[in-house]
């Protein structure tokens, strides 16, 4: 049934239980509206036939609707729209839900190619190497105009914005070959923006990575295209430590867990912060990332508006390298509660 | 199809009409403050506007027949998808229907001698014509690359012309509001008496909802689109973060207007079928108020479903539910139409002509229209959706098929009240079936191609999509051919048809009380409303005034 719908409907590959669960939607939808149309239409075409004119000054009764006639008209669809969106909804809100063990890798749109950087591991152009049956969790951004990651055979879709990271994650469960493309128009190469994932064995995934990290070093340095800085190290958060260091992040936030100018950033990572205008928020990739692009809109509690912007300063290669530097400053010690307050008076700043 | 079966005489042609008094040279024409003649020539200029849409429409299909590079670059491409979505959207379908039939119908159907400001009226024309030629001018000098929604930081950064292709768009939107402003002043103050709002028209009310939508929107429109042409020229960052701006804004402010303006085109559609689905079956419309109060509905929570456009843009899905949940709504206001238009036709005499042909496939484009945006706001299938050619689809079934569908069937409508000569029944009927035909086979399969995968604005594609895109342009051939039929017949129709005389349709709708062409101030003596529009359950009140003397015969 499934695979016979699938096919009448030109639908892709179902690489994931997620593709399965939404194309059930989709046909529950398209049975259902076909019923729904047809009972219209032969009502319709009922009465083309029972009332066809007779006579052009034919005189025809005062209808007048009841109540009971309104509410039905409103009723039916709107339960059976209802029923739809209890359905919809769930699973658009697991898309924003990662599962906590999931991979991550860092997707970047550029005119016109994709990037994928694996934390503690290679880069690749235009080809996703993924474990099947492992979640994984992409933080996508673009280093130009918007684009739009699109793998149909996932049913998964999410927009590369520049300065800043959106993320959606996905499971594949069928080894194979599958087609990324570009969703957001971006220009003259928009549909030559096209990548493969390779959904592989977990064994076989493995291998490839070990190789690539052994080879990462030589091949960084001769293939990382022109005017974006290399990145030599093998490891992302070592490279991450690297960039905090040399642009002066780490004069205001220390990694020991002090307090200083800024928050620090020892279990900063998903850390709730209050902000000063009392709303809490998480410190996710995405809140990190903002504060370094915009670090006058959301202010932690206590601390002053003095971060410059790093936008321009810092690629989006870089940026994903202090995050995940970032995420790697956990102490395994039982403190992870919100910041605490202010313990010093705050110097008054001229006006 | 032999309307004079029922009456002896034979059709009269109104001697004194809008057309040739006071005057008939150019110059009166571009002066004039008459609201029938400024009706006309929008539509005139409207048509010509469709005809280009048209072209680039078909430039495109063209190009898609083949995987690979057919007829043009992937940069001439880019610009025909925009200049087809410009021209079509703020050049056809935002202006056809309100500003033209609108303009020509509103006060005949409220019994005014013209609408509350003539001036301003003849202002809106002129402004419409500086828009269209600024954007002309646009695309003359090269055009722009964006697409029709400018999204940023896109649009800030092209090489191209955008910015007098903008401006166009701004101007543009000015005559919108004027054409608004004067429809809702004319509706409060100038019925005739014993119009209460209860008796007016469902053409009037749907046309006073859009006009609510035109002067609200379309500011917020104006103000975003002249945002991007300051980034464009001036290079501030208001949207483009590589100079602190944000890129999302953009979204937020163009979809604020933009949604609404999907109303904009079909609110004015809904207007036409109500009064034709009356006018063909003989029968008062099946539960007025909830025609009417639903076109106020969908104006107003239409302001609150932007979001849909955003789900896959890093939004909260908290905001995708509750803008998912809120589309649903609108879609709401447009069943309880759908099903009082179903419920009007029984017990009704209905009169298969060819309004009634387009009504049928209006009924057909909005369901399954309407259907699609439904699914649509489940987010979990639009995230699959997005972005593809079943966007591309469900959005031309929604605004094209149904305001095309509703343009149409006005024209052969109410081409005898405004030309006093009928259109050729046996052609319309054929153009009508091969213009729904081909409209389905043009966009059927690009809802399969979306389903596929293929995203939206793709210059070249991977082979597994070629059967599809060739269906879709064998289809748009059809439909292209019977819309050149329809232009042939009813240019034929203007020096050559038969007259029509004064109600050829035996309607009763308010605005065939008055002769056809009516006259140059509509009424002689304004008439007293005693009862609403359609009622078809008394004899004899569709007699129309007499037209006066010396009847010319047709020929």
């Amino acid at each position: 049934m499934n695979e016979l719908l699938r096919r009448m409907l030109f639908l892709p590959d179902q690489a994931s239980d997620y593709a399965r669960q939404v194309d059930g939607l989709h046909y529950f939808i398209i049975i259902t509206t076909m019923i729904a149309a047809a009972g219209v239409f032969a009502t319709a075409i009922f009465f083309f036939v029972r009332y066809r004119r007779r006579a052009d000054t034919d005189l025809t009764p005062h209808v007048e609707p009841r109540t009971i006639h309104e509410v039905v008209f409103v009723g039916l669809p709107l339960a059976l729209f209802l029923v739809w969106f209890a359905i919809g909804f769930p699973q658009y809100a697991k898309l924003s839900l990662p599962p906590k063990d999931a991979m991550d890798v860092y997707v970047q749109g550029k005119k016109w190619m994709w990037k994928f950087a694996y934390p503690g591991g290679p880069n690749a152009i235009d080809t996703l190497r993924v474990p099947v049956g492992r979640p994984v969790r992409l933080l996508i951004t673009s280093r130009d105009v918007i684009h739009s990651f699109y793998v149909p055979a996932l049913r998964v879709k999410m927009d590369a914005l520049p300065g800043r990271y959106t993320q959606s994650w996905f499971k594949a469960e069928k080894p194979g070959r599958y087609e990324i493309f570009c969703a957001e128009y971006c220009g003259l190469g928009h549909s030559a923006m096209l990548g493969e994932l390779v959904v592989m064995p977990q064994e076989e995934f493995d291998t490839w990575i070990a190789e690539q990290r052994r080879g990462a070093n030589a091949v960084a340095q001769d293939a990382a295209p022109s005017g974006e800085r290399a990145m030599p190290a093998a490891n992302v958060a070592e490279e991450g430590r690297r960039i905090a260091s040399e642009q002066g992040c780490l004069k205001c936030h220390s990694v020991d867990g002090t307090r200083h100018i800024g928050p620090t950033w020892v279990d900063l990572y998903l850390r709730q912060e209050k902000l000063k205008d009392g709303k809490t928020v998480v410190a996710d990739e995405g809140y990190l990332t903002k504060s370094m692009m915009d670090p006058a809109a959301d202010i932690v509690a206590g601390y002053q508006n003095v971060m410059p912007t790093y936008q321009g300063k810092l690629s989006p290669p870089e940026v994903a390298a202090v995050v995940e530097y970032i995420k790697t400053l956990k102490t395994q010690a039982v403190r992870s509660g919100p910041s605490e307050g202010p313990v010093y008076e705050s110097i008054p700043r001229p006006q | 199809m032999n309307p004079s079966l029922a009456r002896s005489e034979v059709p009269v042609w109104n001697p004194r009409n809008y057309l040739n008094s006071p005057e008939t040279g150019l110059k009166s024409w571009l002066l004039t403050q008459d609201h029938k003649r400024i009706g006309v020539m929008f539509l005139v200029a409207t048509t010509i506007a469709f005809a280009l849409g048209g072209v680039f429409a078909l430039l495109i299909r063209i190009e898609l027949l083949t995987p690979g590079p057919t007829i043009m670059s992937a940069q001439t491409y880019n610009r025909m998808f925009t200049l087809h979505g410009v021209v079509m959207i703020f050049l056809f379908m935002i202006p056809a229907i309100p500003s033209g039939f609108g303009n020509f119908l509103v006060p005949l159907m409220i019994g005014a001698k013209d609408v509350a400001f003539p001036k301003l009226n003849l202002l809106s024309f002129y402004v419409y014509v500086a828009g269209a030629l600024i954007a002309l001018f646009g695309m003359i000098q090269g055009g722009a690359d964006t697409g029709w929604t400018f999204y940023t930081p896109y649009s800030t950064t092209t090489i191209t012309k955008v910015v007098p292709v903008l401006l166009g768009a701004f101007i543009l939107g000015f005559s919108s509001i004027l054409t608004g402003l004067n429809f809702i002043v004319t509706t409060h103050t100038m019925r005739a008496p014993g119009l209460h709002w209860t008796r007016l028209p469902l053409f009037v009310w749907s046309i006073y909802a859009t006009s609510v939508i035109q002067i609200l929107a379309t500011p917020v429109l104006g103000m975003s689109l002249l945002l991007v042409a300051v980034e464009h020229a001036f290079g501030w960052g208001i949207f483009d973060p590589a100079r602190g701006g944000d890129p999302v804004l953009f979204q937020h402010f163009f979809w604020f207007y933009s949604h609404p303006a999907v109303y904009i085109m079909v609110l004015p559609a809904m207007a036409v079928i109500s009064e034709v689905v009356c006018a063909f079956s003989r029968k008062n419309i099946f539960g007025y108020k909830a025609v009417a109060y639903s076109s106020l509905g969908i104006a107003f929570v239409g302001f609150f479903t932007w979001g849909h456009h955003m789900f896959v843009s890093g939004q909260s899905a908290f905001n995708g539910g509750v803008f998912g949940v809120l589309s649903m709504f609108v879609g709401i206001f447009t069943a309880i139409k759908v099903f009082n238009w179903t419920a009007t036709l029984y017990r009704g005499s209905i009169l298969f002509a060819t309004p009634f042909a387009y009504f049928v496939g209006f009924l057909f484009f909005l369901v399954f229209g309407g259907m699609t945006g439904i699914a649509l706001a489940t987010v979990s299938l639009d995230v699959h959706w997005h972005d593809t050619y079943f966007i591309v689809a469900h959005f031309h079934f929604i605004m094209v098929g149904a305001t095309l569908m509703a343009f149409l069937a006005a024209l052969h409508y109410w081409f005898p009240k405004i030309a006093g000569k009928r259109l050729p029944e046996g052609w319309g009927l054929v153009a009508a079936v091969m213009i729904i035909l081909g409209f389905n086979f043009t966009f059927i399969p690009q809802f399969l191609l979306g389903n596929e995968g293929m995203p939206r604005r793709y210059f070249s594609y991977p082979e597994k999509f070629w059967p599809l895109n060739v269906a879709s342009t064998a289809g748009a051939s059809v439909l292209a051919l019977g819309l050149v039929i329809v232009l042939v017949y009813t240019l034929v129709a203007l020096k050559w048809g038969p007259i029509a005389g004064s109600n050829p349709w035996n309607s009763r709708g308010f605005e065939w009380d008055t002769p056809s062409p009516p006259p140059p101030e509509n009424y002689e003596t304004t008439p007293v409303y005693t009862h609403g529009p359609h009622q078809y359950d008394l004899p004899g009140v569709e007699t129309p005034p007499a037209a006066t003397p010396e009847p010319k015969h047709a020929s």
